[in-house]
């Protein structure tokens, strides 16, 4: 259906950002003094018309309309057009990213205010805004592929923001590159439709999905999948979220929690009616999810650094996202509440953390922090509710979106379910415990700072949007499972809400997953709060801990099965080229040269043996013509 | 006398011009070698006129003395400039065009 009023008008929401990082890239050192305030208005300014538009969509009676914008690709008869499409799914999306990055950008002027490139950070994080925007808001998946792309360059931007650093520089090139692995997959879904369909609009995909090979359809939800994993650092792609970390804690709050990270889980629930046909994928995708958030909960215990705690942590809850679009119809909607509550939660940790962190003199080692509750009051209590809505305490939000969505797994009845199930319960007991442990080695036990560290707390300019999204991590998750059902806003896309045949009574699985939480604050008490905590980590530790302190040894995976190979196939290509190729061509050069020394030794400069030539060569003429016209 | 004994003596005429040619050193003496070569291809002209009984060798015999008295005043003007630079007319003193 066509867009009419505001709603026509949407491309501004993709066109503020973009506007705004040219002009501040484009205008360089000019616009410095003002360059910050220009990218907040801009992501403002779009935050405004995404929620005039989510309430011009949710007064049409069909909720879901297109902007035609222009032709894209001509070419013969491969016909693409840009175009928008405006439906709860990326109505939600877009005030995600609005609202959140409108957030992230007020806090950015007080974080990087002593940093000289801030006009440059503001530039990139515009272009990310936008290029993320882009994503939700195509009605392609062609647009949404250049979106990806978008948000992909944005990142690595951005990791590599102090791009004098050789730790950031090569943390970004790894996250590009693990990134280009998934988009491979995309790219070759993209290429599949066209072959198979003739065009990737959702509206012409979706319709003819049912005249489908069945075999294509598992082929083109495992490729997405792959797609997927890459952008959100899932098993086996998840190596590059930790890794970027080396950025700016602003961009790990905005793109490394809250919006690119769930690029992939937006992807999945955009193609719900391919997964819907291929039970196959789906299993993948779920068991992905789950072994990604045990993987990135025992991670997270072992690890002293407070971002990287977080950054698993992500890649943990991110699994419990994939678990639920696995699941089918009825895991969408948990997964998508579960998304936007952890981009509340999740968004304002990392907040608090770079709050922490920016009064410890950009410390990051845990080990050096404690005793910081009474310093630092209003980052402590922002941090406070963050925390209890990531491990899911009854009231809080993490409550009622995990809560969904371990209930939904059980609820398969079949043994996969119950295996996943098991799984994710003990995911969050294993969050509660590394979540009690950071709050517990951070805020609490004596100070165990630094010398010359003065904990202050941060300028209002950071500490608003702290405070905002701490408000949100409490009433997100309450509000949009049972207050507003997210299942209701979502009802054009994934169908109504149907009651579902739960194995366990919900109040009985409501407390018992408390229970769990609870149990691991204690274990994270027991084994964190009583005694003294080290400054230096301790060395000699169990088989269990070094795993988990290698990241369950996928680094080392890595290097040995792809980058060991890699420089091998490189030396070896370097080596032919430098001896075949570079052989090939100087040797004929050699002869060229040694040949034409030789020959030009007949040239003695001597006259007679001139004469004598010209003399052989005319009787040889003479010769010639005599037995021409003798002959 | 028939036509083949002045054919025969243009031929020797010409073989002692082109020997000589090649094998003397002094740049005059080439010289007068390529005017013998010259005069041997005369009396072949004229010889050849004679017996077809018409004057056409004749005429060209003279353009080939037109021709002759030319190139031996550009010629001579060369080795003297040669001689005036170099202090010698022997042909194998000019051999710049060595590689």
């Amino acid at each position: 259906m066509p867009a009419e009023g505001l709603l026509a008008w949407s491309w501004l929401v993709i066109a503020l950002p973009l506007a705004g990082a040219a002009v501040l890239l484009v205008g360089g050192r000019r616009t410095d003094r003002w360059g910050h305030v220009l990218g907040t208005a801009t992501v403002l300014g779009s935050f405004v018309l995404a929620l005039l538009a989510a309430i011009q969509l949710s007064g049409l009676a069909h909720r879901s309309v297109g902007v035609d914008l222009f032709t894209f690709i001509s070419a013969g008869s491969l016909d693409v057009r840009a175009g928008l499409l405006i439906d709860p799914l990326s109505v939600g999306f877009m005030l995600l990213i609005t609202g959140v990055g409108a957030l992230i950008h007020i806090y950015s002027i007080g974080y990087m205010a002593h940093d000289p490139g801030r006009r440059r950070f503001f530039a990139y994080l515009n272009l990310f805004v936008a290029a993320m925007l882009l994503l939700v808001m195509g009605n392609s998946f062609v647009a949404l592929y250049v979106g990806w792309e978008g948000v992909g360059l944005a990142s690595y931007l951005l990791i590599a923001f102090w791009y004098t650093r050789p730790a950031a520089a090569t943390a970004a090139k790894k996250a590009f590159i693990m990134n280009r692995v998934g988009d491979v997959g995309l790219a070759l879904a993209i290429f599949l439709m066209f072959a198979k369909l003739g065009t990737t609009s959702y509206a012409g995909v979706f319709g003819s999905v049912g005249t489908l090979a069945g075999g294509t359809i598992t082929a083109l939800g495992l490729l997405l999948l792959l797609g997927a994993c890459g952008k959100s650092g899932q098993f086996p792609l998840q190596a590059w979220l930790p890794d970027a970390m080396e950025g700016p804690t602003p961009v790990s709050a905005l793109i490394h929690a809250a919006t690119m990270v769930t690029a992939g889980v937006y992807l999945i629930a955009r193609s719900a009616p391919i997964y819907d046909a291929t039970p196959a994928a789906r299993t993948v995708v779920m068991c992905i999810g789950a072994l990604t958030l045990l993987i990135g909960a025992i991670a997270g215990c072992a690890f002293d650094d407070i971002k990287k705690v977080l950054a698993y942590s992500t890649v943990s809850q991110i699994g419990y996202m994939f678990l639920a679009v696995g699941l089918g119809p009825v895991g969408y909607v948990a997964a998508l509440a579960h998304l936007f509550a952890h981009g509340f939660f999740k968004a304002g940790l990392f907040l608090g953390a770079g709050s922490v962190m920016h009064a410890m003199n950009d410390q990051v080692d845990m080990r050096r922090f404690g005793g910081l509750w009474k310093k630092l009051p209003i980052t402590f209590w922002t941090f406070t509710l963050g925390y209890v809505a990531l491990i899911g305490l009854i009231p809080f939000s993490g409550y009622w979106t995990k809560d969904a969505i371990i209930n939904a797994t059980f609820d398969r009845g079949d043994w996969l379910g119950y295996a996943l199930g098991i799984a994710a319960v003990l995911g969050a007991g294993l969050t509660a415990f590394y979540m009690t442990r950071l709050m517990i080695m951070t805020f609490f036990g004596r100070p165990r700072w630094e010398d010359g560290v003065h904990p202050h707390e941060a300028p209002a300019v950071m500490t608003a949007p702290m405070v905002v999204l701490a408000v949100g991590s409490v009433v997100a998750g309450y509000v949009l499972v049972e207050a507003f059902p997210l299942s209701h806003w979502m009802a054009p896309l994934f169908g109504a809400p149907k009651e579902a045949t739960h194995v366990i009574a919900p109040l009985t699985f409501g407390i018992g997953i408390t229970l769990v939480a609870l149990l691991g604050v204690a274990l994270a008490w027991l084994f964190v709060g009583r005694r003294e905590v080290p400054v230096t980590a301790p060395v000699r530790v169990s088989p269990v801990v070094r795993a988990a302190r290698n990241a369950l040894y996928a680094d080392t995976i890595n290097e040995s099965l792809f980058m060991r190979p890699g420089q091998w196939l490189t030396r070896a290509l370097v080596f032919f080229d430098n001896r075949g190729v570079d052989g090939a061509v100087n040797g004929m050069a050699a002869t060229l040269g040694g040949s034409s020394a030789r020959l030009g030794r007949t040239q003695t400069g001597f006259v007679r043996t001139y004469a004598l030539g010209m003399l052989g060569g005319a009787v040889l003429v003479a010769a010639a013509l005599l037995a021409v016209t003798a002959g | 006398m028939t036509l083949t004994h002045y054919l025969v003596l243009a031929a020797i005429l010409f073989t002692i011009g082109a020997v000589g040619v090649l094998v003397r050193r002094n740049a005059i003496v080439v010289f007068m070698c390529v005017e013998l070569m010259l005069n041997s291809a005369n009396l072949t002209l004229v010889t050849f006129a004679r017996a077809h009984g018409g004057v056409d060798g004749q005429v060209m015999a003279f353009f080939v003395m037109v021709v002759a008295a030319a190139e031996v005043v550009v010629g001579l003007a060369i080795i003297m400039s040669i001689y005036r630079t170099r202090r010698s007319a022997s042909v194998d003193d000019a051999n710049l065009l060595k590689y």
